[in-house]
C-alpha cells in the first residue's frame, strides 16, 4: 500500500508518522515543512496508517462529511485537490474556518450532512472520494444520499462509530447492519476496525454501484 | 455573450450558487451558499466559466474560496450569537466558576489552618482571610489567593444573575416553570433551545443522568427516575415513592413549555396551572 503523494512517514521522537505538507493549525509538531498527521486524533490517518487500501494517490476533488474543527481535513487539503468540508455544529466550524481561510483548496460550509439538497448547489459532481465522520444515527443513509457526489469510480471512505448507532448493542453487530444498508448503494471494498486509535470504530472503504 | 450562451447559461446554473452572484458582491454570495440548495449537484466549475462568472476554473475555486470562508464564518457567529447560546456558554460559566471556587476554597482553608488560629472552610472561609492583615511574605500570599476565591465566587453570582435576567426573555415558559438556571441547564445539555424543544418527554426526564441511563441501557442498573429536573421543588419535595410519578408530569410540561418557547414564544398561564394541580394530586396520594 503507497501513501497518497504529498503524505509522507517522518522520523520523529524516534517513530515513524505521517505528515503532509502545510500551515499547522493545532499546535502538531513539525519537521521542517512537515505537519505531524495524528492517527490517534484523526480516523483517515489512522486508515492510512494502519494499511488500508484507501485509493488514495493525491490530488483529488474531496467532500469531507463531519469536518469537525478541521483537524483531518486540513491534512486532506494538504495533499488533495478541491476539498468540500461540511460541518453541522457552529463551535467546531468557527474553528473550521480558520484552517480553511488559509488553504485556497479548501471549502467550508456549515450544513446538515443528512440534507445534500442543501449543499448541492455548491458542492461539484462527480468527486472522487466522499470522506464519511459523522457522529450521528443513520451513518449508512449519509452515505447513502452523498453518492450523488461521487464519480462512478470514486471511493467512499467512512469511518462508522458504532456508539452512535447504538450504545447498547454489541458494536459488531451495529457494524454488520450498517453495511447491510451501505450495500444498497455502494460495493464494500475494504473494512477494518480502528481500534488501535479509536474506539468501537469501522473503517470502510467502498465504491458507489451503477444507479 | 452571445445568445446561444445566455440560454445555455440559464437552464444549466438555474441553481448555482453563482448564478445571480456578481463575483464583488459578498453578501449575495453569503445568502445564495446560506439560502440556496439543488437536488443535484453538478458540474459547477465548468459551468461558472462557461456563464461567465471566472475566467477559468482557477479563478472560480478563488471566488469559491472567498465566498464560502466568508458565508460560513458570517453564519458560524449568526448561530453562535443566538440568544440560547449565550445562556449556555454563561450557565457553564458559572458552573466553572463555583467548581474553581470552591476548589480554592479548600486550598486556602489548609494553609490559612496552618497560619492563623481561627481559619473557616469554603467560601465563607476565604472571604474572612481575605479581610486579613498580612504580616509575613507567605501570610500574603495565602491572603491574596483568598481575595482572587472571593473575586471567582463573586464573578459566580454575577453570571447567575445575568442568567436570572436574560433567560426569560429567551424561553418565558421554561423559566416561569423551571426557574432560570434549571431552564438555562435543560437548555445546555440539550445544546439549544431548537434542540431541547425536538427532543421527547422520556429524554427530558433524564437529561444530565446519562451515566445511570448508559448503565441501565446496558442492563447493569434501573432507570433513572430523573436527571437535572431532580433540583426542582416538584420533584425534590415529592415523597420518594411518587418522585418518578412527579418527575415524568414535569419532564411533559417542561417538554411542551420548551416547544411553545421555541414555535411560539408567548406565556401561556395554563399551562402551568395543569401542572401545579397534576403535581398536587399526585403528592395527595402521600395523605391517602
Amino acid at each position: 500500500m503507497t501513501l497518497p503523494e504529498g503524505v509522507s512517514r517522518r522520523r520523529v521522537d524516534d517513530r515513524e508518522r505521517l505528515a503532509t505538507r502545510g500551515e499547522p493549525v493545532y499546535g502538531e509538531p513539525t519537521d521542517g515543512p512537515w505537519r505531524l498527521w495524528d492517527a490517534g486524533r484523526s480516523k483517515l490517518g489512522a486508515m492510512l496508517e494502519l494499511g488500508l487500501d484507501t485509493g488514495l494517490t493525491g490530488g483529488e476533488g474531496v467532500l469531507y462529511l463531519g469536518a469537525a474543527s478541521g483537524t483531518t481535513v486540513s491534512h486532506v487539503a494538504d495533499f488533495a485537490g478541491p476539498t468540500y468540508a461540511v460541518e453541522f455544529a457552529p463551535r467546531p466550524a468557527r474553528d473550521l474556518v480558520d484552517v480553511a481561510a488559509s488553504r485556497p483548496n479548501l471549502f467550508p460550509l456549515l450544513k446538515d450532512a443528512r440534507r445534500p439538497e442543501t449543499y448541492a448547489h455548491v458542492v461539484e459532481s462527480d468527486l472522487d472520494v466522499l470522506i464519511q465522520d459523522v457522529a450521528t444515527r443513520g451513518q449508512a443513509r449519509v452515505a447513502a444520499r452523498n453518492r450523488r457526489f461521487l464519480a462512478s469510480d470514486g471511493r467512499l471512505l467512512a469511518a462508522i462509530k458504532a456508539r452512535s448507532e447504538d450504545v447498547t448493542r454489541e458494536p459488531t453487530a451495529v457494524f454488520e447492519d450498517v453495511l447491510a444498508t451501505l450495500r444498497d448503494r455502494y460495493e464494500i471494498l475494504a473494512t477494518a476496525r480502528l481500534d488501535r486509535y479509536h474506539d468501537d470504530h469501522l473503517a470502510v472503504v467502498a465504491r458507489p454501484l451503477a444507479e | 455573450m452571445g445568445v446561444y450562451t445566455r440560454d445555455m447559461t440559464d437552464e444549466s446554473t438555474a441553481s448555482a450558487w453563482f448564478r445571480d452572484v456578481t463575483p464583488s458582491d459578498a453578501d449575495a454570495a453569503r445568502d445564495a451558499i446560506d439560502d440556496g440548495g439543488a437536488a443535484d449537484p453538478a458540474d459547477w466549475p465548468a459551468r461558472a466559466v462557461a456563464s461567465g462568472f471566472a475566467a477559468d476554473e482557477a479563478a472560480y475555486y478563488d471566488r469559491l474560496h472567498e465566498a464560502t470562508v466568508t458565508a460560513t464564518r458570517a453564519a458560524v457567529r449568526e448561530r453562535e450569537r443566538a440568544d440560547d447560546q449565550q445562556l449556555i456558554h454563561c450557565i457553564r460559566a458559572m458552573d466553572d466558576a463555583e467548581r474553581t471556587a470552591n476548589e480554592l476554597a479548600e486550598r486556602v482553608a489548609e494553609w490559612a489552618g496552618a497560619l492563623f488560629d481561627d481559619a473557616d472552610t469554603g467560601v465563607a472561609g476565604a472571604r474572612s482571610v481575605a479581610e486579613r492583615d498580612a504580616e509575613t511574605a507567605a501570610e500574603r500570599r495565602a491572603v491574596s489567593l483568598a481575595e482572587r476565591v472571593v473575586d471567582m465566587a463573586d464573578e459566580a453570582d454575577d453570571l447567575r444573575a445575568y442568567i436570572e435576567r436574560a433567560a426569560p426573555a429567551v424561553t418565558p415558559n421554561l423559566c416561569r416553570m423551571a426557574g432560570p438556571v434549571l431552564a438555562a441547564r435543560l437548555i445546555a445539555l440539550a445544546g439549544g433551545l431548537d434542540t431541547l424543544a425536538k427532543k421527547p418527554s422520556g429524554t427530558v426526564q433524564v437529561l444530565g443522568a446519562e451515566d445511570a441511563l448508559f448503565a441501565h441501557l446496558s442492563g447493569r442498573a434501573p432507570s433513572p427516575k430523573h436527571g437535572v429536573i431532580y433540583t426542582h421543588d416538584y420533584v425534590r419535595n415529592t415523597r420518594p415513592a411518587d418522585r418518578g410519578s412527579a418527575a415524568r408530569a414535569l419532564a411533559g410540561k417542561l417538554t411542551i413549555a420548551a416547544r411553545i418557547d421555541h414555535y411560539a414564544g408567548d406565556l401561556r398561564p395554563s399551562l402551568h396551572e395543569e401542572l401545579d394541580d397534576r403535581i398536587a394530586t399526585i403528592r395527595a396520594r402521600a395523605d391517602q
